[in-house]
Formats: structure tokens, C-alpha cells, sequence
């Protein structure tokens, strides 16, 4: 049996979810659209708190809510005249799009609500040693089974020609 | 009432369809990046949840979710970098009114 605190937070956060992401995809003005994928993102961060994961939801705030939604208002501001709205869609591409949407949700759907015997399961209590931030670190930094050295070392070159290759776009010849 | 996996899933499922929709009608540039955002975002979502009902003894949906946040973060970084450059050039984001590479 859940909690009453832990109920209303789920339905707060899906209901958030829900209107947030139709609306980011919905609005004409894009900053309204980056705003509202803030929101969304913020959700995110609550559903990995709710999960347990406490140091994913802070990477998730930090990083997606801190980092990438500042860099599209930059982008935005920089690329657009503040007050002008997007151009209506001619309304066969609107329909193509909902269709091609509605779609993919009505397949997906089926299959989670026609297989939902696995959903079934209820939240467990989690080992108290596989959230910490000495065991992530050890898993991160680890060659065993279950570690993370490759993928690690790998993100940090990519990490690396992903400035040097910002510095290159981004230069003024 | 339990909160059981599938009402993670459903919130998640709307998300990934709005972020279809929008990547396919959106004309601007910096909306489609917005849509793929949502798209990756519910991903996410779906990797931890399912780590977490199904296999809370290991951890490997959590580290999936940490990598895929960080290359999201240095590929929205670029892309946005291109997008900039691309309007300093040709004084558009609009991918219809952006023809010259088209054969």
C-alpha cells in the first residue's frame, strides 16, 4: 500500500507531464514552448527522486534543466525577433504528423496494457548500498562485471571533441 | 492503490507521441531540437523505471540513463552551435526556406 503523500505527487507530476509536453509541441511562440519543456524536465527530475535514484534526479536538474534548456533560450533568442509567432502549419502536415503520433502511441499502448502482467510488480525497498554516491562511483570507475570504465573513459573523448568541435563551428573567420 | 510500473509508463508513452508529432511538424529548427528533447527525455524515463520495479538489486538502467543524458547534453551543445552558425549565414531556421544543400 502506497502512501497518500506518495499518490498525489505521482498524480501532480503525470498530469504536469502530460499538459506540459502536449503544450511544448502545441504553442506558437517557441520561448513559450522552451518554457514548457522546463516544466517537463523538472517532472522528470521528481519521477527519479520518487524511483529513489536521488543522484540521477540532481544530474537530470542540473544538467537538462540547468544546461540544455539555457542553451535553447540563448539559441532562441538569438536566432528570433522577441514577440513574432511561428508561421501556422498548412494543416495536411499537421494532420500527417497526428496521425503518424496517434499511431505510434495507439501500437505502443496496446502492447503495455495488453502484456501488463509484468507491470503488475510493486516498488520493492531498494538496498541501501546501491544508491549511494560511493557505490555509483565505484561502478562508474570499475573493471568487473557491472562496471563502467569503458563507457566512462569513451563519454570523456566524446565530451572532448564535442568542445573542439563547438569551438570550431562557433569561431568567427 | 499501488503504484505499479504501468502508470510510469503511461505519462512517458505521451511524451514520446508528443515529441513524434512535433518533430514532424514543426518547421523551425530549434523546435525539432525541442521535440527529439522530449523524445530522449521519456526514454529516460522508461530505462530507470524499469530498472527500478524489475531488477532494484542492479543498476545498469540508472547508468544508462547518466550516459544518455550526457551525449543528449553535448549533441543538443553542437547541434545548437550549427543552427546559430547557419542563421549567421543565411539569416533563416526554417528547414523549408533552407534549400541550398538539396540536390
Amino acid at each position: 500500500m502506497e502512501s497518500v503523500g506518495n499518490l498525489i505527487l505521482y498524480f501532480v507530476v503525470a498530469l504536469v507531464i502530460i499538459v506540459c509536453s502536449v503544450l511544448t509541441v502545441t504553442t506558437r511562440q517557441i520561448l513559450r514552448s522552451a518554457t514548457y519543456l522546463l516544466f517537463v524536465l523538472f517532472a522528470t527530475a521528481v519521477i527519479y527522486f520518487q524511483m529513489d535514484y536521488a543522484f540521477l534526479g540532481a544530474v537530470q536538474i542540473a544538467v537538462y534543466a540547468g544546461g540544455i534548456v539555457v542553451l535553447f533560450v540563448f539559441a532562441i533568442l538569438l536566432t528570433h525577433q522577441p514577440g513574432k509567432d511561428a508561421h501556422q502549419v498548412e494543416s495536411s502536415r499537421r494532420v500527417l504528423g497526428a496521425v503518424a503520433a496517434l499511431l505510434g502511441v495507439a501500437v505502443c499502448g496496446y502492447g503495455i496494457f495488453a502484456y501488463a502482467n509484468f507491470c503488475k510488480c510493486n516498488l520493492e525497498q531498494l538496498p541501501a548500498d546501491k544508491v549511494s554516491i560511493e557505490s555509483i562511483g565505484h561502478f562508474l570507475l570499475s573493471t568487473d562485471k557491472f562496471g563502467y570504465l569503458l563507457p566512462f573513459e569513451a563519454i570523456s573523448v566524446l565530451l572532448l571533441a564535442c568542445i573542439i568541435g563547438g569551438v570550431v563551428i562557433a569561431r568567427r573567420r | 492503490m499501488n503504484l505499479t510500473l504501468l502508470m510510469y509508463l503511461v505519462p512517458s508513452l505521451v511524451m514520446f507521441g508528443c515529441g513524434v508529432y512535433g518533430f514532424l511538424t514543426r518547421k523551425n529548427m530549434i523546435a525539432i531540437m525541442i521535440s527529439l528533447e522530449l523524445m530522449l527525455n521519456s526514454v529516460d524515463i522508461n530505462f530507470v523505471v524499469f530498472n527500478r520495479y524489475l531488477f532494484p538489486d542492479q543498476m545498469d538502467g540508472m547508468f544508462f540513463t547518466l550516459f544518455a543524458i550526457g551525449i543528449a547534453a553535448a549533441e543538443t551543445a553542437l547541434a545548437l552551435a550549427i543552427i546559430i552558425n547557419v542563421y549567421r549565414v543565411a539569416r533563416k531556421v526554417d528547414i523549408n526556406e533552407l534549400t541550398k544543400l538539396k540536390f
